[in-house]
């Protein structure tokens, strides 16, 4: 029996809006779940305090440090690199031999396990160049990972600005450089920033390769040669090693409205840019 | 004008760093890795399920194994839920609606590896304990976590692959006659195909590449899984499990070990990469 069309495409369509209704609500589940058993135990203590007996009690104040100090020094080194590279593929060149080799750079980089990165960072940034488990160590490794992110967002977001604006600047005697700074970048700075907010978001909620790179001290690190464990990290650790349930709720909490946050921002600087440049 | 030679100088070599540290990265794992895999005759590292690295065997077959049911697990899910999501998103939801999910769905790639993993463990886990039986860190906890974790990736590019369909395709579709369903298959799904089939693969990449939220939901004992409910250990996980504590010819093994996941990972992004040039290409004769 051959069914109608018109039966066919009811079936189908009540089966796709299902799907996409459980996939939806699986999201809201993980959040609302994590965020129930956590908010309640988040107070300004478990905030501001240092863990204690292993982070069973106290607090994640050193951790929210070594997040911030890790993915921020991360994303301080990378943007400047992302953003020069972007300038020179879109700016400063055409298309060919070495424009290719460096978006397959870029590419392949976007594509490789953060547990290879861990790895490579932990021979390279820790052994050979001598930093050991640190600070420095996990954001030198992590400024590869969010490479390529700030890369695509960035070009993508300098490929929007009209052609007119670029040839209104020459127009009125403005050198490349000039062009550039003034008129391309200023115009894609909503949509650069995007790039580097979401990068920033992936930072903190890396994991294996700062396990391997940045160690997972408890205390409050020193100077950036310091070892120190990110919050992402020490979820890990409260809740795989069985230390403390609430806290790592508490601590699932703190990460999940950081990134909800930060997506929230890049979401809307998006937003903006899309109105300024259409 | 001498100014403007020195700053496009500067970029030049900017630009080169994401390459420049690829070079690093393979150099390096491959530098650290390679001995072992070498001394040891690459055949008995490969085919050898014997992992014991007190004894001084290393053999990561069972690990090779553990990595492909898991991510051919995350596939069918990911994909079934991914592209169904793309399709309801590009050819059914009105486009306020969808304006919204897009956004909830790239937000779901953002939520940390961990907290996927530490759900499957504390929701998932039991449940397969309980209705399907074993010990539920399994093949089938890591696969549906793994499902979930590629969706956004999934979504995403087939989202945009869809979205490059001109509309006449469309439009010349619904004019004769065809339903929508029809022409989402017909048409529409046939035009994208190679976007999704990079979606697809860059998808895999991320599953096999995956390894905290693995090692939490998938139980991590080195033995060859014999259904999809026995524990598994993947490549990944061997290395993060092992890496704290190994020393000497334990830890080279851990390098190979991670070789080996560099060059399936290189070959994958270079499917991908040589299938969305050729989807580009496509989209450029229209």
């Amino acid at each position: 029996m051959r069914l109608h069309p018109a039966t066919t495409e009811r079936a189908v369509v009540t089966l796709l809006w299902a799907m996409a209704g459980i996939t939806i609500c699986a999201l809201a589940f993980i959040i609302i779940f994590i965020l129930a058993h956590g908010l309640p135990h988040i107070s300004r203590e478990f905030l501001a305090d240092s863990p204690r007996s292993m982070g069973r009690e106290g607090g994640i104040f050193p951790m929210i440090v070594g997040s911030a100090l890790v993915a921020g020094l991360a994303v301080l080194i990378a943007a400047p690199i992302g953003v020069a590279t972007a300038i020179y593929l879109t700016e400063y060149t055409r298309e060919g031999r070495l424009t290719a080799v460096i978006r397959f750079g870029a590419d392949c980089l976007a594509g490789i396990p953060s547990i290879i990165f861990g790895l490579f960072g932990f021979v390279f940034f820790a052994i050979v160049l001598g930093m050991g488990l640190s600070v420095i160590s996990g954001a030198l490794t992590l400024t590869l990972m969010v490479l390529p992110t700030i890369i695509r967002t960035s070009e993508e977001a300098i490929r929007a600005v009209p052609q007119a604006y670029r040839e209104v600047s020459y127009g009125v005697g403005s050198t490349r450089w000039q062009m550039v700074t003034r008129v391309v970048l200023r115009s894609a700075l909503p949509g650069i920033g995007t790039g580097i907010i979401l990068s920033l978001g992936r930072s903190i909620s890396e994991t294996a390769a700062v396990m391997l790179t940045a160690g997972s001290a408890l205390r409050m690190p020193q100077s950036l040669l310091d070892s120190s464990r990110t919050l992402a990290l020490h979820f890990y650790i409260l809740s795989r090693e069985g230390i403390s349930m609430t806290n790592a709720y508490a601590t699932a909490s703190v990460l999940i409205i950081a990134i909800l946050a930060l997506n929230l921002f890049a979401y809307w600087l998006m937003s903006r840019f899309v109105a300024r440049v259409r | 004008m001498k100014k403007d030679k020195i700053i496009a100088a500067i970029l030049t070599v900017t630009a080169l760093s994401a390459i420049s540290g690829l070079a690093l990265i393979t150099i390096f794992i491959f530098r650290e890795g390679m001995p072992i895999i070498l001394r040891t005759g690459g055949g008995e590292f490969f085919l050898s399920a014997d992992w014991r690295p007190r004894d001084g065997s290393f053999g990561i077959f069972s690990m090779i194994i553990g990595s492909l049911a898991v991510t051919a697990g995350a596939m069918v899910i990911g994909m079934i839920f991914g592209l169904g999501l793309a399709i309801v998103l590009t050819q059914f939801a009105p486009p306020s609606l969808a304006a919204v999910l897009k956004p909830v769905v790239e937000l779901l790639a953002g939520i940390p590896s961990v907290v996927y993993g530490f759900m499957g463990v504390v929701t998932l886990v039991p449940l397969i304990r309980n209705r399907l039986g074993g010990p539920g860190l399994s093949v089938l906890a890591a696969s549906i976590v793994l499902g979930i974790m590629v969706l956004p990736t999934v979504t995403s590019i087939s989202v945009d692959a869809l979205q490059a369909v001109p509309r006449s395709f469309w439009e010349g579709s619904i004019a004769l006659g065809a339903t929508r369903w029809q022409t989402t298959r017909m048409v529409m799904l046939k035009a994208a195909r190679s976007g999704i089939v990079a979606a697809a693969i860059l998808g895999m990449g991320r599953a096999v590449g995956e390894t905290m939220a693995v090692i939490m939901v998938a139980g991590n004992s080195i033995e060859i899984p014999g259904s999809i409910l026995a524990p598994t250990r993947t490549l990944t996980s061997n290395i993060a499990l092992e890496m704290g504590y190994a020393s000497g010819a334990h830890r080279e093994a851990l390098f190979a070990t991670g070789v080996t996941l560099f060059v399936i990972i290189m070959i994958l992004n270079c499917v991908a990469l040589s299938v969305s040039r050729r989807s580009a290409r496509e989209r450029s004769f229209r």
